[in-house]
């Protein structure tokens, strides 16, 4: 059920962001959602993209250096508190979000959430129980 | 009346008794060594020279140098040219596994190290009275012994206090009154930016003078260190090799140290071709131990490259000169007083599975190194947070401390990322060399 976040190192360099953005874009693949990690000697540079298996392989070719986490992804009424309700339903179940991140579609209907946690079967087992909508692969494919 | 010389009669020897003592003790220990040390007498027999072949000083230029790898081969007793019943002390170089020399005396050895390190704290103007804060490592180093050794024949009061610790170093300093300070240079610096940061001023303690080495250091450190500790700072040098600091010495004037020429003969050489220079030359010093019984090495390359000098000195010393060393013709750095070699960096990577692609970059800021190693990463090291890194970096960072003594800063950086070179690789970036401090 979960999706694949594709990852790459960043060194704090002039220049290594845009040979990243450059490959992805010449191997035609879409960016949907990132969020970047950063410390004073590195970043790291996480994607949602249309076709991960691509990306990688260009990513790969031009030596960046990538790695693929699964994480959970839910689509979330875009209205005030529709965020406050997910990460109580995870606080009450005592599970820890390490990092999280979102982004919108021009639908505007929903708000998807991205959530890396240290147990994704369990987590996402816990969120459809308590009526939150998750999104696999395919819905990610087809925004 | 101040005390000028520790032994006068040997410190202000005319030159040409200083010249016919040396040739006199070379003759004896050139003998001495080809009799007793059977690693020495087959480097004599390859190239054909006898004992008897040497009868003056400019004849050593006929004898067979040695090297570090020389000590290395011969580890642990190959140099050795007595009984070890006859041995009292053993102490060691800072490297570890493979790197390591060990070095042996007897009681005179130890007693003639002790008189060097002795006419090195009177030059600094110690005097019964004065108060001997050793703040060098005590153990297998030689900093710490040969200091504390000086001290107790000068007559001084010896606070062995080895290295680290510096709130208690502090804290005795001023309590004890401490008159001078030995130590590395940059632990003087510390200890001085640490006085300053507690709210201490120069004058609030009694120190008057330090002797610092077994680091290279720069006039503007020696500065900074007099300025913070309201002191006259001192240079001084050895190898364990030769038996320690104490070596050379400096006087008052401060203008290069005084080599103890009773007790060793100094050479400078080209380090290529290993011709002997004349007097003013810039190569490198080759040292040959006169008096030593246990552990004797002739012309011992030391890969410090120096310049010697006669030049009439003002203090009434007669012993010639060398200046502070302005470089190593080989491959071993000193990091905060530490010998580290890039062989050991290797070896600690290797072990934990890595490639050796590495760099070290090596810098002073605020007279402090700095002292960082970029590892390229396994694939295994990255995923998705930053704090899966910063594990690994620990990681290695503590298998470097247990190896080199001293902690290393570590990156790992992108796979690939660290450039490749065709010939021999740039695996360290010394960027104290650019501030002309010597490494």
């Amino acid at each position: 059920m979960a999706i694949k976040q594709l990852s790459i190192f960043v060194e704090n360099r002039e220049g290594t962001l845009v040979t990243v953005t450059d490959t992805i874009a010449k191997a035609g693949v879409d960016i949907r959602a990132m969020s970047v990690a950063d410390t004073n000697d590195f970043g790291i540079f996480r994607l949602i993209v249309t076709d991960i298996a691509k990306a990688k392989q260009a990513l790969d070719a031009a030596n960046a250096f990538v790695s693929i986490t699964e994480v959970v992804a839910v689509a979330l009424e875009d209205k005030p508190g529709s965020l406050a309700q997910v990460v109580k339903i995870l606080a009450d179940n005592n599970i820890n979000i390490e990092y999280m991140y979102a982004f919108i579609t021009v639908s505007k209907q929903f708000a998807y959430v991205v959530l890396r946690v240290e147990d994704n079967v369990v987590t996402e087992k816990i969120l459809s129980e308590n009526g939150v909508k998750l999104v696999t692969e395919e819905d990610m494919a087809k925004l | 009346m101040q005390k000028k010389f520790y032994q006068p009669e040997a410190e202000t020897m005319p030159v040409n008794e200083i010249k016919k003592l040396q040739e006199y003790k070379l003759i004896r220990q050139v003998r001495y060594v080809y009799e007793n040390v059977e690693y020495y007498r087959n480097l004599m027999d390859e190239k054909g020279i006898k004992p008897e072949d040497i009868t003056c000083l400019e004849d050593i230029s006929k004898l067979p140098f040695l090297s570090k790898n020389d000590l290395r081969e011969a580890y642990p007793y190959g140099m050795l040219a007595t009984d070890l019943k006859n041995c009292v002390r053993i102490h060691s170089t800072s490297g570890t596994t493979g790197k390591r020399v060990v070095a042996f005396y007897t009681q005179n050895d130890v007693d003639m190290w002790e008189d060097c390190c002795a006419r090195a704290i009177v030059a600094a103007g110690g005097d019964k009275g004065d108060v001997v804060q050793v703040a060098y490592g005590y153990g297998l180093f030689t900093g710490g012994a040969g200091l504390h050794g000086g001290s107790h024949k000068v007559g001084c009061l010896t606070l062995p206090m080895s290295s680290g610790n510096t709130n208690r170093q502090i804290q005795f300093m001023t309590d004890l009154n401490a008159t001078i300070l030995c130590c590395t240079p940059s632990y003087a610096a510390y200890i001085g930016e640490s006085l300053k940061e507690k709210g201490y001023q120069p004058e609030d303690n009694k120190l008057k003078a330090g002797i610092f080495g077994a680091e290279p250091w720069t006039e503007e450190m020696r500065h900074d260190i007099e300025k913070s500790l309201g002191i006259k700072a001192y240079d001084i040098y050895g190898l364990t090799e030769s038996s320690g600091p104490g070596v050379a010495f400096e006087c008052c004037e401060q203008n290069g140290m005084h080599i103890n020429e009773d007790h060793f003969y100094a050479e400078i050489i080209d380090p290529d071709t290993g011709e002997v220079l004349p007097e003013g030359s810039k190569g490198e010093l080759v040292f040959t131990s006169l008096d030593k019984e246990a552990f004797p090495l002739i012309r011992y390359r030391t890969r410090d490259i120096t310049i010697l000098s006669r030049e009439k000195c003002s203090c009434g010393r007669t012993f010639i000169r060398m200046k502070k060393p302005m470089g190593r013709s080989d491959d071993m750095m000193i990091i905060r007083g530490v010998n580290v070699f890039p062989s050991q960096i290797e070896a600690v990577l290797l072990n934990l599975g890595y490639a050796p692609n590495y760099q070290i970059l090596v810098d002073r800021v605020n007279n402090t190194d700095t002292f960082e190693i970029h590892v390229e990463m396994l694939p295994e090291d990255f995923s998705d947070t930053p704090k899966h890194i910063t594990k690994k970096e620990k990681k290695i960072q503590a298998a470097m401390k247990e190896m080199l003594g001293i902690n290393p800063t570590i990156r790992l950086v992108a796979p690939k990322s660290i450039a490749r070179s065709e010939g021999k690789a740039v695996r360290v970036i010394d960027n104290r060399k650019k501030i002309g401090i010597n490494t």
